[in-house]
């Protein structure tokens, strides 16, 4: 039944190759772009072929722009913080939902589905000015702590099905055995959930590398905090745009996320997709 | 049964405790600055202060053509490039659950887009959209499409339909990844007796696999068009709601009061409308939610 004849295999390739060229394009003419030459670039209409590769690019961008280096520092540290944070305020969250029965517990988990909808544009006003009356903004912080509230919601989902995986027979047996309840945490939970907290921790990390530019072009304005997405756009600043060298610096801004999810994707999509297909 | 209650509340407490950190975090962070934005729409706060005003802001807004402008503007633009997210995404889940090599690569292959900060992919978007060393340009130019330099987000219609496609191609891989999954969650015996009973490959698609997956289509379709309207990035690094404002959506436009002149009454008015639309769109697909897993319990 599931056997293809020629002509169906070509047709469905075809249209594989076609969806493939619309999602890669971007990302393929990126790399290319960063390979060649700048004088290459810059002819009119397009020349599809360059005999003088090179990563040169690569090499020169750090000193076209400067504090390339620090923005991708920036990133990953505001990402990190973002990420340790969301754990340490998820896992109690998550465990609660995950093991005890509470009043309001599905109405209050059907309004942290709700919170994820609300893109971070409603509620900047507020942000801003409380930020402002406290000092925060041009710093890290003013990144990081709006950037935690939008990743708890779904880190509580996520976290709450890794923690429902664990049986709970074994508390229990536990429990009868006269362990104490840290000794339970200890000895049982933290084991059994680590792979859980890993995915949800890069998940986090993912999501926060990814929602840095709206944050970051609202909240703060000094260079030394700015992250990767925002710092990129400097090479635009200069009289002709150095797009070679720009793709370059854009494609080794992307590259951690890339490895992360290529290496976890399997689990991160899972645990997203577990709860639409399936509910 | 006394044991029991105390034993129940106790848990209770527990419970409310472990959460309490992430609760106030999200009311001091989230919910807070919701309702603040509310007050924030009956004056005319700005850096130098505020004064009540009552409903001048919402008067002013829905008086200005342009704000009117903005509000149709925002849904044809999600109409287009939800349905174009759907379909396209619907054909490309078809097309990776062909049981045919590779398609496990292909999987992975899908998803860039979906991870890669947004800002970033738009690079190569703006690269793309070059009107004089762009390949879409240079395509159109070497085989007379285009007689010239063509910049695509320099006019009104094609920088329109520019940040649509850009935008599809962000969402595209989401939506294929989650129609993957439930193509893969119908059972398998269906489609073996509709082939004991010879119905086609085209038979078994519309008549199995379609209706089965109806529901992930129906949320999909909601959380697709959630996120396309709140859509700022993409719009924003490519045109920012130019040119003469032909890009402008609700989103675009509220950050432009807030944010770019610093009217923040001004800005908390079109917020709130925005809220208004999202908690529309929310309590829709909650309740189509919650039908969907009653319907999934009675089975």
């Amino acid at each position: 039944m599931n056997k293809y004849n020629p002509f169906e295999k070509v047709f469905i390739y075809f249209g594989i190759f076609v969806f493939m060229t619309f999602i890669l394009l971007p990302f393929v003419e990126m790399f290319y772009a960063s390979l060649r030459p700048l004088d290459h670039l810059f002819r009119s209409p397009y020349q599809f072929y360059s005999d003088d590769l090179s990563f040169w690019a690569y090499r020169e961008m750090w000193n076209t722009v400067p504090m390339l280096g620090r923005y991708i520092f920036n990133s990953f540290f505001l990402a990190s913080c973002v990420a340790i944070l969301t754990l340490i305020f998820v896992i109690p969250a998550a465990y609660a939902y995950a093991r005890f029965k509470f009043p309001a517990k599905n109405m209050s988990l059907y309004i942290l589905l709700a919170i994820n909808m609300f893109s971070g544009a409603v509620i900047l006003i507020p942000l801003y000015k409380l930020l402002r009356t406290l000092g925060l903004l041009n710093s890290y912080q003013s990144m990081i702590i709006p950037g935690v509230a939008f990743l708890i919601p779904t880190a509580i989902w996520l976290l709450k099905s890794y923690f429902e995986k664990i049986p709970i027979d074994l508390e229990e047996a536990a429990f009868v055995d006269g362990a104490s309840r840290v000794q339970i945490l200890r000895h049982i939970i933290a084991p059994l959930s680590t792979p859980g907290l890993v995915v949800v921790g890069i998940y986090a990390f993912i999501g926060a590398y990814a929602q840095q530019f709206l944050f970051a072009i609202t909240f703060n304005q000094k260079k030394e905090y700015m992250p990767i997405p925002t710092g990129l756009y400097e090479f635009i600043g200069y009289q002709s745009v150095k797009w070679n060298e720009m793709m370059a610096a854009a494609l080794v801004g992307m590259l951690p996320v890339l490895l992360l999810f290529i290496f976890l994707q399997k689990y991160i999509v899972e645990g997203l997709t577990a709860g639409a297909v399936k509910n | 049964m006394n044991q029991k209650l105390k034993s129940y509340t106790a848990q209770t407490y527990i419970a409310y405790a472990l959460i309490a950190p992430a609760a106030i975090y999200i009311i001091l962070i989230v919910a807070w600055p919701l309702l603040e934005t509310i007050r924030l729409s009956f004056t005319n706060s700005s850096l130098a202060g505020e004064d009540y005003i009552g409903l001048e802001n919402y008067q002013k807004m829905f008086s200005s053509k342009k704000f009117n402008g903005i509000v149709t503007r925002t849904f044809v633009w999600m109409f287009f490039s939800v349905s174009l997210k759907l379909i396209i995404g619907l054909i490309g889940a078809v097309l990776l659950n062909a049981n045919l090599k590779g398609r496990s690569i292909f999987r992975v292959l899908v998803m860039p887009p979906w991870v890669v900060p947004i800002a970033i992919g738009m690079l190569g978007w703006l690269w793309l959209y070059n009107g004089y060393f762009g390949i879409i340009a240079g395509v159109g130019m070497r085989t007379g499409i285009l007689d010239g330099p063509f910049g695509f987000l320099a006019y009104k219609q094609s920088a329109f339909i520019s940040t649509i496609i850009a935008d599809v191609w962000v969402g595209t891989p989401m939506v294929t990844v989650f129609f993957l999954a439930a193509m893969q969650g119908v059972p398998r015996d269906l489609y073996e007796a509709a082939y004991c009973d010879g119905a086609s490959r085209w038979d078994r698609f519309f008549k199995i696999t379609l209706p089965q997956i109806t529901p992930v289509i129906i949320t999909m379709s909601l959380l697709s068009a959630i996120w396309t309207f709140n859509s700022f990035e993409i719009i924003w690094i490519l045109t920012e709601g130019g040119p003469r404002g032909s890009t402008t959506t609700l989103i675009i436009d509220t950050y432009k009061q807030a944010l770019g002149n610093y009217k923040f009454g001004r800005g908390a008015a079109r917020a709130v409308v925005v809220m208004i639309l999202l908690m529309l769109f929310a309590g829709f697909y909650l309740a189509l939610l919650a039908r969907i897993n009653k319907k999934i319990s009675h089975e």
